[in-house]
């Protein structure tokens, strides 16, 4: 799972409906795979990001942003900046580990890239 | 013909053996593709853009792979490890979701920019375990992608519906969720071309034209 994918994630158990996002990762090991870098996607998503959440998240595989989304936001963000954001979102791949909910405190596992979502019978 | 949904549930359905059979076979290969493609047609995403995408019931990877060359990033859901596993084996680019969506999605409000599920929404009729209820888990799933998708955004479900209850079924609950959107027929007159599209629209896009219900393919010939 890709990290821009992380930013989008929250609990999806049944009660669970607020204060349920960002999903706190642990004991994670992340590999890096390049890909091509697309700067009008970027741009497209950061709308979408939560910086806040991305600041922690990031903080926690070592990557310090900055702490504001720097002003003037879509059009003219320097190159350099969207590279970094590029390789953070894009490229960085979380291929084991669990998420817990902030909220619920249920742990998501991941295994070989992939998010165990199932949810048992209880909590759905 | 027997449905497979009726046969097990798909985690149990699609083990190794048959993902595996079901992701070599080239005739299922080539239809997955150009379904995976019609289905993309009539999201109608802005042109020549890379939009953030989620493919439902994603198995194998085979209508990834189309959003893959389309150059589109996606996010891919599936109940089924056995498939997940073949994706993986066949590198897609897609992030893999082992996930019920009967039990809903957990992404934040206007995550995707669209979203298309090829052959899996009969899946979701069944009840394949006493607590199981499909109204109520076609709700809690329409209900969570509703809230997944940009407003305006379009999700595009190929499916094999079994009778007309169930398409009414699952239309109703779509439609009490928010969703707009109807049914797209294509090649209604041929017995093998024949495919059903449900079109449901998070929704209007400001200050744009009303979004209507695609035109449907081959309607004149027999
Ligand atoms: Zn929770």
């Amino acid at each position: 799972m890709r990290l821009i994918t992380h930013n989008m994630l929250q609990c999806h158990a049944k009660n669970c409906n607020s204060n349920n996002f960002p999903l706190q990762l642990s004991q994670v090991e992340i590999v890096n795979q390049e890909t091509e870098f697309n700067p009008m996607f970027l741009r497209n998503m950061l709308p979408k990001l939560e910086w806040n959440a991305l600041v922690k998240t990031a903080l926690q595989i070592n990557v310090t942003l900055p702490t504001v989304l720097p002003e003037s936001t879509t059009d003219d963000l320097d190159e350099e900046f969207l590279k970094t954001l590029h390789g953070i979102l894009l490229e960085t791949h979380i291929l084991q580990g669990a998420m817990t909910c902030p909220n619920c405190n249920r742990v998501y596992p991941i295994k070989d890239g992939i998010p165990n979502m199932l949810l048992n019978e209880t909590e759905a | 013909m027997s449905r497979p949904e009726h046969k097990a549930p798909p985690e149990i359905f699609y083990n190794d053996d048959e993902a595996r059979k079901y992701t070599s076979n080239s005739r299922i290969q080539s239809i997955q593709a150009e379904m995976a493609l019609r289905a993309l047609e009539l999201l109608n995403l802005p042109e020549n853009e890379t939009c953030f995408l989620l493919d439902i019931g994603c198995g194998s990877g085979l209508s990834g792979e189309i959003l893959d060359e389309e150059n589109h990033i996606w996010v891919g859901l599936d109940i089924s490890p056995s498939m997940l596993q073949v994706a993986l084996d066949r590198e897609v680019e897609g992030d893999l979701f082992l996930q019920d969506v009967g039990q809903g999605i957990g992404f934040r409000p206007g995550t995707f920019d669209g979203a298309i599920s090829i052959s899996a929404l009969q899946w979701l009729c069944n009840a394949d375990q006493q607590s199981h209820n499909p109204k109520s888990r076609l709700n809690r799933f329409f209900s969570t992608l509703y809230a997944s998708l940009r407003r305006g955004a379009r999700a595009i479900f190929q499916f094999y519906p079994e009778n007309d209850d169930q398409c009414e079924l699952i239309m109703s609950v779509a439609m009490r969720c928010g969703f707009e959107g109807g049914l797209v027929v294509d090649y209604p007159n041929s017995k093998k071309a024949k495919k059903y599209y449900l079109c449901l629209f998070a929704g209007q896009i400001p200050g744009r034209q009303k979004q209507q219900i695609p035109q449907a393919l081959g309607e004149d010939e027999s």
